[in-house]
């Protein structure tokens, strides 16, 4: 679905990412892990055409993402990022809409209302569905930036660290919405940073370090308490309680 | 945005609220001090009317269209110097063919040619500097610079003129709600009446361009391009109003920030219109005033002007700027 070969990517003659050979099985929810700053955000915005490439390449479905014409990558790509920086005066609902706007060009059909009102109940967010966003908490206001992103219905949905801000009960309901869009055939990739969460829920995981791929594969092929010590230069215990992969951190 | 007596209308009560008494103005406008002589004064007002209008309707669409280019609330194409650098296009074209010979081109001719180098100028210039916009303080002092640059190098041209071809732009540099040209009036009307026209057709566009190039970018818009068509709008409307009635610097924020309270939410469908009436109804309620009632006819440029420049100052100290 998504293959990354060789990728750099630089800022300012700095390179970010050097030498990233990896792929997002397709079908399959992936986690990326890593130390702030290993260059996961930046991953996922050049997945997302947001960052420019320096070098190597970003394949979509077999064609150069590049090639790919803006409007009909967004039907079939959607990117949640982590900071946003504008809080618009809009309802919960127009915002939702939104995600709506590579389909539609603005003129929703029935059929897209439908599935506004689902991206709304899936979230939990129907008693705050017409509050403005100014209003509403932190974690409420993300909620609704992932309804806007699950309403685009992209084949790959990209989400980096949609779980801050967000208490135990939501980052649930997020991590059982990241599965459902799996069931219904979209290959999901989500930014992580609990990783008792990467190991219990995800099919496959990416590691990255220093802008590079530190390793990936199967969760209980990454996450291991040797390999982890490793992406994050700190001593991390893996355990297992009740058939439960928890990883200790302290 | 605390209580407020709107507070309780759907957003479109409050567009027919706000074109009511827009419309109640345009009526004391046309009527008050007639002294009976309607067939001299309707056609006269009239014309006057459609040049109020079409010069608050342009104002009120470069500034909401700028502002949600730049994802703030306190800048206006006229802060960061459109206006002035269109008095020096202006300026620049006396100065090229002379005063006589500008003096004798066709008024639409004139106002073709201009709004042309215009859009050209503000396409080259401020494409590049609307990258920067993330840091208000910064481009704040972009604009304050273009501004006194345009300026001072018109000021210069105005020196290297000769002064019997220096009257003639006297009269362009300064707003003026008195004297309008018919045909002028027309030809921006038109203009006018079109980019509204167009700017309400990608009304949901622009909302998700109010989100930021990224967002904007995620959802299928290609920003950049968009963004290079909606700078010639600007600087197409920033033409219009600057050669009917002449560079106003806070009216467009004072336009703005009105909307924003009056409206409330940022969706372009309900708040372009707004803003629009607003600017109308409040351009000709201050004329009504001063002009029939009051009998001063100077001052309503120089009043709207003030209450602008406080509203700017508010918003840029109550840091209400996004
Ligand atoms: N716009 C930028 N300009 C310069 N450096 C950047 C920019 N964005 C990110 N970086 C740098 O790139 C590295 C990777 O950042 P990022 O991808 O955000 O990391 P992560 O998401 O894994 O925490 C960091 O060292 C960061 O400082
Ligand atoms: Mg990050």
């Amino acid at each position: 679905m998504i293959e990354v070969r060789n990728l750099a990517v630089a800022f300012d003659g700095t390179k970010i990412l050097r030498n990233m050979t990896l792929s997002l099985p397709k079908g399959k929810l992936t986690g990326i892990v890593g130390p702030n700053g290993a260059g996961k955000s930046t991953l996922l915005t050049a997945m997302g055409r947001l960052t420019p490439i320096h070098s190597g390449e970003i394949l979509f479905d077999g064609f150069p993402i590049g090639d790919i014409a803006t409007a009909s990558l967004a039907k079939r790509l959607s990117i949640f990022r982590q900071s946003t920086p504008i809080t618009p005066r809009l309802s919960v609902r127009d915002l939702i809409s939104f995600g709506r706007y590579p389909h539609t060009q603005g003129r929703p059909t029935g059929a897209d209302l439908l599935i506004i009102e689902q991206a709304i109940a899936r979230l939990d967010l129907s008693e705050f569905a017409d509050r403005y966003l100014d209003t509403l908490s932190g974690g409420q206001r993300q909620r609704a930036l992932l309804g806007m992103v699950l309403a685009q219905t992209g084949d790959v949905v990209l989400l980096d660290e949609p779980l801050n801000n967000l208490d135990i009960t939501h980052a649930r309901t997020v991590m059982r919405v990241a599965r459902e869009e799996i069931e219904m055939g979209r290959t999901v990739a989500i930014v992580l940073h609990d990783l008792s969460i990467a190991a219990n829920h995800c099919d496959h995981v990416i590691a990255l370090k220093d802008g590079q791929l530190h390793s990936s594969g199967k969760p209980e092929y990454v996450l291991t308490n040797e390999g982890l010590s490793d992406l994050y230069n700190t001593k991390v215990d893996v355990a297992e309680i009740e058939g439960r992969r928890v990883i200790l951190t302290v | 945005m605390g209580g407020h007596v709107m507070d309780n209308l759907s957003l479109p009560s409050r567009l027919a609220v706000l074109a009511t008494l827009a419309v109640f103005a345009l009526l004391a406008f046309m009527t008050l001090e007639s002294r009976g002589n309607w067939g001299f004064v309707l056609p006269f007002r009239g014309i006057k009317a459609l040049a109020l209008i079409t010069f608050a309707t342009s104002v009120a669409l470069s500034t909401m269209v700028f502002q949600t280019l730049t994802a703030n609330r306190i800048l206006t194409p006229s802060i960061m110097g459109f206006d002035a650098l269109y008095i020096l296009i202006q300026t620049s074209l006396v100065f090229t063919i002379g005063g006589v010979g500008y003096a004798s081109i066709d008024p639409v001719m004139k106002f073709t040619v201009e709004s042309v180098f215009m859009t050209a100028a503000a396409l080259a210039l401020f494409g590049m500097v609307l990258r920067g916009v993330h840091d208000i303080g910064r481009m704040v002092l972009t604009g304050l610079i273009l501004g006194v640059l345009f300026r001072s190098i018109t000021s210069l041209i105005n020196r290297l003129i000769d002064p019997s071809e220096f009257s003639v732009i006297q009269q362009a540099n300064f707003a003026s709600f008195n004297a309008v040209n018919v045909e002028l009036t027309w030809i921006t009307f038109v203009l006018t009446a079109a980019c509204f026209v167009w700017l309400m057709s990608i009304h949901k566009r622009l909302d998700i361009m109010a989100l930021g190039r990224d967002a904007a970018k995620g959802l299928g818009v290609d920003y950049e391009r968009e963004t290079k068509k909606l700078l010639a709008v600007i600087a197409l409307l920033v033409s219009s109003s600057t050669a009917l009635i002449g560079p106003v610097y806070f009216y467009g924020l004072l336009i703005a920030a009105l909307s924003h309270k009056l409206i409330g939410t940022w969706r372009h469908q309900y708040l372009l219109p707004a803003s629009c009436i607003i600017g109308a109804g409040l351009l000709i309620a201050s004329q009504t005033l001063f002009e029939r009632v009051l009998s001063l006819q100077t001052s309503v440029a120089v009043v709207i002007e003030a209450i602008g420049g406080i509203t700017f100052l508010l918003l840029l100290f109550t840091r209400k700027t996004r």
